[in-house]
């Protein structure tokens, strides 16, 4: 049969399940991501400065990581506290790797993700063999064991000094430099989020689905819950790794602090503010919170530049702890589908016009 | 054979307030199944309101105690009126994440206020409080926080069995909708219950604070502790929580003393997750036969 270039229809004309598991409803779609890729990887690094690469750049780590506890907490409904741990585990697993047994970028990525995701499955086995919360009392567990072993295991992570990375290789090339970078990390995040697309509409993905909008409903159809949730955990942590590893070559010198609580909550943050259940959402939210935390640093070096606020006066992590706090309660109390439901609102209202309500 | 029995006294010492801290989340999780992230900054603003009605505003410590007892009251309310009420009826991760938003909120409301600084309350509590037998000798502080934390235990316990607010919260914990349909009202079971809860806390807050000194990022650290001491003692149960903190202020002043100060901190996670490997419903817990 030849292919045709599909319009909107006007109206639900499904007569079988496979064109509701479509990616893109209509060949617009497909057509704008393919210019939107396009766009991004042509415009973007000539023509910004080298400060806004690096908030690019950090977005799309941020973004591979948040795709990840999506799967998690938008399609499984099941909340991990320790996603920074993880991400901390796959920048370490990566350094170890690269340092120890010059292992080379292309393999000791995805070995760092396999790392922070067996890593996973400890704290994961014991709880999610149980109804409820337990896995998000266990991954809290589990954020401060690893916290505490990066810091004393020092044979392999050297504790407190930190581990510096030599220079990535790819095919040769030496990755240095945020344009080099830029490439890299997006290549990745793009083939992260179609695999993580992709996995939605298989089998595994669909269980996911079921398991978190009635786990007795989904055991009563066959599915077996506890490998399930545990798969969705490994591959949740899996991403965290993934970005870890990439962040860890990017830095080039990585110590254990940033890996607290307080990134796991910035990972949630992302998750809810962008859109649960939906992988722009993951995107919108990396954008929303990493830039919120470039504003913050702005407006608080602007008012302390014009005197505003003493040196003293102004600290900026409490404020930044608060702006997360109050954007995470405004958003689950206003919009809990995120970002990403007020732009498909927008995007609607422009398509349905001059009948958009 | 000095040093072990001064880290036991420790031990039960510390735990003991760990327990305490722990009743108010467990009041919260036994009344509407919420796992309350923002249970350490509630001990934060209760001590904090005390100190500012104690050192700043220069009232009575009855009269500060009084007035901190009734401002968490209240808070308890606010909160569940302006953030928990939308939520009812929504599915209970949208109620947890909340809670996590609000730590991180009151938390850097809190640093925003009065920043990361240790502050100490002047000292006010009767000589007539301390006790002896022989060489023992229990500080005015631990006599007080006993007082409460039995009292507070006896009071639970009479509350969720007998009273019909107490079976009421029980029915929304085990299933909201089914409570809501059965003519529950679900609003004012949510709203007495964080009002509670915010006031042991805000009580367990004074007392930790009496000892330690107040500082938000210790504070909402025994925030966290909680949920060793709650698993281990069995999640809705008040009396496990005394249990459980017991156990696990004894297991981290043993650890500190006889393995490494650093690791004494991370024990009470190691013991969570050996727990839920072993008996994920505690010591004390109802075990529900569905495993889903």
């Amino acid at each position: 049969m030849k292919r045709r270039f599909i319009f909107h229809p006007c109206g639900n004309y499904h007569e079988k399940y496979e064109p509701q598991l479509n990616v893109y409803e209509t060949d617009y779609g497909r057509l704008w991501t393919a210019v939107g890729i396009v766009m991004l990887f042509t415009m973007v690094p000539l023509t910004s400065s080298q400060y806004i690469l690096y908030v690019v750049n950090s977005i799309g780590i941020a973004a591979i990581a948040a795709v990840g506890l999506n799967i998690l907490i938008g399609y499984t409904g099941q909340i991990s506290l320790g996603h920074g741990a993880f991400f901390g585990v796959g920048a370490y697993g990566a350094a170890y790797l690269a340092t120890r047994w010059e292992i080379p970028f292309m393999l000791s990525v995805p070995a760092a993700g396999l790392i922070a995701a067996l890593t996973g499955l400890i704290f994961g086995l014991p709880s999610s063999r149980l109804k409820g919360l337990y896995l998000t009392i266990a991954t809290l567990a589990g954020q401060f064991i690893i916290e505490y072993v990066l810091i004393h295991w020092e044979s392999v992570t050297q504790g407190t000094m930190g581990i510096t990375l030599p220079t990535a290789k790819l095919l040769g090339l030496e990755i240095t430099g945020d344009v080099r970078f830029f490439y890299v990390i997006f290549t990745l995040l793009i083939l992260m989020l179609w695999m993580a697309v992709n996995l939605m509409r298989t089998k595994y993905g669909r269980a996911f689905v079921a398991i978190r909008d009635n786990d007795r409903a989904a055991e009563g159809m066959g599915i077996s819950i506890f490998p399930y949730k545990l798969l969705a955990f490994a591959i949740s942590s899996f991403y965290a790794g993934v970005a870890g590893a990439v962040w860890a070559y990017y830095t080039l010198s990585i110590t254990t602090e940033p890996f607290n609580l307080g990134l796991s909550v910035e990972y949630i943050a992302m998750v809810i503010i962008g859109g649960m259940g939906s992988m722009s959402g993951a995107v919108f939210g990396a954008v929303f919170i990493t830039g919120l935390n470039e504003i913050l640093r702005w407006g608080t070096d602007l008012m302390m530049n014009m005197g505003l606020v003493s040196q003293l006066g102004l600290n900026m992590a409490p404020l930044r702890e608060f702006v997360f706090g109050l954007a995470i309660v405004l958003f689950i109390l206003f919009e809990p589908r995120g970002i990403a439901e007020v732009w498909r609102i927008v995007r609607s209202s422009f398509r349905l016009w001059p009948f958009s309500y | 054979m000095d040093f072990f029995i001064q880290l036991l006294v420790n031990g039960l010492s510390v735990g003991f307030l760990y327990g305490i801290s722990a009743m108010g989340f467990v009041m919260i999780f036994k009344s509407s199944s919420v796992l309350n992230f923002a249970h350490g900054e509630l001990l934060a603003i209760g001590a904090y309101i005390f100190l500012v009605l104690v050192t700043w505003a220069q009232l009575p410590v009855y009269a500060a105690f009084l007035l901190t007892m009734l401002a968490c009251f209240s808070l308890g309310f606010i909160i569940e009126r302006l953030f928990l009420r939308p939520l009812i009826g929504e599915p209970l991760i949208f109620v947890i994440m909340l809670t996590v938003g609000l730590a991180a909120m009151f938390k850097g409301l809190i640093l925003l206020i009065w920043g990361g600084n240790l502050h100490t309350f002047p000292d006010f509590l009767p000589e007539w409080l301390t006790f002896s037998w022989g060489a023992v000798t229990v500080q005015p502080v631990y006599s007080l926080a006993l007082v409460v934390g039995l009292s507070f235990l006896a009071l639970f316990g009479i509350f969720f069995k007998f009273s019909s607010q107490g079976i009421y919260m029980r029915s929304v914990a085990d299933n909201q909708r089914a409570a809501l349909s059965l003519g529950v009202n679900v609003k004012n079971v949510f709203a007495l219950s964080w009002a509670i809860a915010a006031l042991v806390a805000g009580l367990s807050g004074i007392i930790l604070g009496i000892i330690n000194g107040v500082n938000v990022h210790d504070l909402s650290a025994i925030g966290l502790k909680v949920f060793p001491v709650v698993i281990l003692g069995g999640l809705d149960s008040i009396g496990g929580a005394i249990v459980g903190g017991l156990i696990i202020g004894l297991l981290e002043t043993l650890t500190g003393g006889y393995i490494s100060p650093s690791l004494r901190d991370v024990v009470p996670y190691i013991v969570l997750v050996v727990i839920l490997m072993l008996k994920p419903y505690g010591l004390f817990g109802q075990v529900e036969i569905e495993r889903v």
